[in-house]
């Protein structure tokens, strides 16, 4: 008994109106390092005991304002700047959809805050000891009694006086109790074989299941109901059309919106005396009209025109776009060439509009007079 | 308390001032309404129409209070129940509002107009629902099946402080349980008939509880701001302490949350599927100078007062939650002509919102409906249900 610490003496009580006189008592005794414990919350406790506000909503407070920040940050960095989606047509960063998930991780990081931090502060973690377990006291008060300690760590704590005290403001079975020495002595480890062993077990068991459940059991009834519907996937053999196509094609004669079919697919003259670019040098119409020609054109055309490109000797080489014949051709004769095509050069009328071909010839103009500039254009 | 001598409550009579001050406000308030009336009857009734879904909310959420604390039985809020039971009252007075609006309903509700009959088979479709012979005959119904439960509900309780009668609350159990799901679909009618309708192509069946949640929330501000006053001035028990205010704090808590969450579930989801023939009642109020107000709206009726009313102190403290509760209480102003205004404006073709002597008759009206029916029927009754054999309990709560 003499080498060990004493942790504190404790007392019972039998019924809450005892315990909620004894803990005044023992506030007005002027003892701070005391605490009941009661089988369930008793109500006016807080009172009596005098505590003060808990800490702990500040620190939920504080996750939660972390939480909603991350959760918008991980929405926005994903939906807006990684990979933007059109959903719907709504805004690449559409908060109202993002309040219900904000909210959410707000929650979430909040409670196990309070829970974590209430464990740190409070139990002091990773110790999960503490000197009143597995006492008879402890069993009491979590069944049917009420009890209150007082520490030895109290400054107006002696041993004797406590004792007196506690019987006096009515308490029973007032006891002592010492802190374990085997507790105090040991260490918790790691690398402890039982703990790796367990560990071990369960990283197998949580890999094996998790194996199981998306490769296996997803795919058998009823999981895979959704999966099989009678509905056609695209690029999937169809058993439902007789050609075994699951897209279709559409109707005969359908016209793209906006989209009007090229009226002079037979005659260059025509296309060049009648046709006019409609657009204007603009930043926006040379910005799309310079993508587009280094998609498209560049391949062959090289990115200045010239005509030595990446594909230089896999095809026979096209001519300078800077020559006097190709800048002296109209507006109209370039638009005819991109959509009809010309020699080895084929038809770009499906992969452009009609108005992405005329940002590139505003683009290829602006290539020739970059090549030819005269003193005016300085300014 | 356990001195079984003891007078837990004694009347004392309301003081004078009160329904002076009650009548007068009325007085001011009918007399411009009339003006109102006889300058610009459109606008006069939509004003009208926000002071007739004020009133109602006030006698409705104080009823749902009276029947929520019978079907759950708690004990803290048997003290206040005769202050809702008083409040409910005010639904007496919701007839007489509605009277010129009855009259009037060609002015406010466009499905009566046959030239968008004509052109709008939706609002033609509707017509079975929205037509005003149906309209008044189902809304009357609506009055009386209020002041049937209203007397159910009261009538044996101000009984009980004669008699005694534990029995009583078996009887009020069994009524509440019986009005519960009865007050869901008036409600619901309530909200739809006098406040959707008014864009008769619109429609969201969330709205009914969205009109609920501000309700009571109204309900709740008006008796938490009377409760504390009265007791402050000891015109109610002297035994009620922090832990009874405590549970006004949290319910206003609660029910601002619950409102925020209707009203962005409704909002959300009509985004998001983004149909025209939702989100026109949005765009409305998105544009024409509406968007500052819809914005406000977030701020006033669920920022400001939850982070009011987060912290324990704030939800106990008699003097803040005074405060508060004026703040709730004119919230569901704001909500109401938020709801209402945009309408007035889209009708008229204003393009831009409205506020001037029209629209403040509506608060001096209400306060006056407010305080003369409660200084009316408070008059000769205690303010609270001594009979009632939990009273000593619900007085004795802590938390």
């Amino acid at each position: 008994m003499d080498n060990k610490i004493l942790h504190s003496v404790t007392a019972i009580f039998h019924t809450p109106d005892d315990i909620i006189k004894a803990a005044k008592a023992v506030v007005k005794a002027g003892y701070k390092k005391f605490d009941v414990h009661t089988p369930y919350p008793v109500h006016g406790m807080d009172q009596a005991m005098k505590l003060k506000r808990s800490p702990l909503g500040y620190f939920a407070f504080a996750l939660g304002v972390i939480g909603a920040t991350l959760g918008l940050l991980l929405m926005y960095w994903t939906m807006t700047v990684d990979y933007p989606l059109n959903i719907g047509g709504k805004p690449t960063f559409p908060l109202p959809a993002f309040v219900p998930v904000t909210f959410e991780i707000t929650v979430l990081l909040a409670s196990v805050a309070t829970v974590v931090s209430m464990i740190v502060i409070f139990f002091k973690f990773p110790n999960n000891s503490h000197p009143l377990h597995d006492t008879e006291y402890m069993k009491q008060v979590s069944s049917d009694k009420y009890g209150l300690t007082i520490e030895a760590a109290d400054p107006n704590f002696d041993f004797e006086k406590v004792k007196d005290f506690l019987s006096k403001i009515g308490g029973t079975n007032v006891e002592a109790i010492y802190y374990d020495n085997d507790e105090i002595n040991s260490k918790l480890t790691l690398l402890e074989p039982k703990f790796l062993t367990g560990l071990a077990v369960i990283s197998v068991l949580v890999i094996t299941i998790t194996y199981f459940s998306l490769n296996k059991l997803m795919f058998m009834q009823p999981f895979n109901w959704m999966m099989d519907q009678q509905k056609i996937t695209a690029m999937k053999v169809s058993t439902f059309f007789d050609d075994g196509f699951s897209m279709r094609l559409p109707v005969e004669g359908t016209v793209a919106r906006g989209f009007k079919p090229y009226p002079y697919p037979d005659s260059v003259e025509l296309a060049s005396r009648v046709l006019v670019n409609p657009l204007e040098f603009s930043d926006v119409n040379l910005e799309n009209g310079k993508r587009k020609y280094n998609t498209f054109c560049s391949p062959c055309h090289d990115y200045h025109g010239n005509g030595v490109a990446r594909l230089n000797g896999q095809f026979p080489n096209p001519p300078s776009l800077h020559t006097d014949k190709v800048r002296e051709w109209s507006d109209g004769h370039l638009y005819h060439i991109i959509t009809v095509g010309q020699n080895t050069m084929p038809s770009y009328d499906k992969q452009l509009t009609q108005e992405e071909k005329w940002q590139v010839i505003l683009y290829v103009r602006a290539l020739q007079r970059a090549l030819n500039a005269q003193e005016g254009d300085l300014q | 308390m356990s001195n079984d001598n003891i007078v837990l409550y004694e009347r004392k009579p309301l003081p004078t001032k009160l329904p002076l001050l009650g009548w007068s406000l009325l007085l001011i308030g009918v007399v411009l309404t009339f003006l109102a009336f006889s300058t610009d009857n459109v606008r006069a009734s939509y004003n009208l129409i926000i002071v007739l879904m004020w009133v109602f909310s006030i006698g409705f959420g104080s009823l749902f209070l009276i029947a929520l604390e019978h079907i759950v039985g708690s004990d803290w809020s048997v003290p206040f129940r005769r202050l809702s039971e008083i409040l409910a009252a005010v639904l007496f007075a919701t007839p007489l509002i509605a009277l010129p609006l009855f009259l009037n309903l060609d002015q406010v509700f466009s499905w009566l107009n046959p030239v968008i009959l004509d052109s709008d088979k939706y609002v033609k479709n509707k017509s079975p629902y929205l037509n005003e012979s149906f309209f008044v005959i189902r809304n009357i119904f609506v009055f009386l099946v209020m002041f049937l439960f209203y007397f159910l509900l009261v009538g044996r309780s101000l009984r009980q402080d004669k008699t005694g009668k534990a029995d009583t609350k078996k009887w009020s159990t069994k009524i509440s349980a019986i009005f519960m799901p009865i007050f869901a679909i008036l409600i619901t009618v309530v909200a739809m008939d006098w406040l959707m309708s008014l864009e008769p192509k619109w429609f969201s069946t969330i709205f009914g509880v969205y009109y609920f949640a501000g309700s009571v929330l109204t309900a709740l501000a008006v008796l938490t701001f009377i409760a504390i006053t009265l007791a402050e001035n000891g015109y109610i028990s002297k035994y009620l302490t922090e832990d009874h205010f405590y549970n006004f704090g949290a319910l206003m808590f609660a029910f601002t949350n619950f409102w925020a969450y209707i009203a962005f579930s409704q909002f959300m989801l009509i985004w998001y599927a983004n149909i025209p023939d939702e989100t026109m009642w949005y765009m409305q109020r998105g544009g024409e100078g509406w968007m500052t107000i819809s914005l406000g709206l977030i701020f006033i009726r669920f920022l400001i007062p939850y982070m009011a009313l987060v912290t324990r102190p704030s939800k106990s403290n008699p003097f803040r939650l005074k405060i508060i509760a004026v703040w709730v209480f004119i919230a569901h102003y704001y909500d109401l002509y938020w709801v209402i205004m945009p309408e007035y404006t889209k009708k008229t073709e204003l393009h831009a919102p409205v506020y001037s002597w029209f629209e403040f008759t509506v608060p001096i009206l209400v306060l006056g409906v407010i305080i003369v029916v409660f200084s009316l029927v408070a008059g000769k009754k205690n303010l609270m249900p001594i009979g009632d054999p939990k009273f000593r309990k619900g007085l004795e709560f802590h938390l």
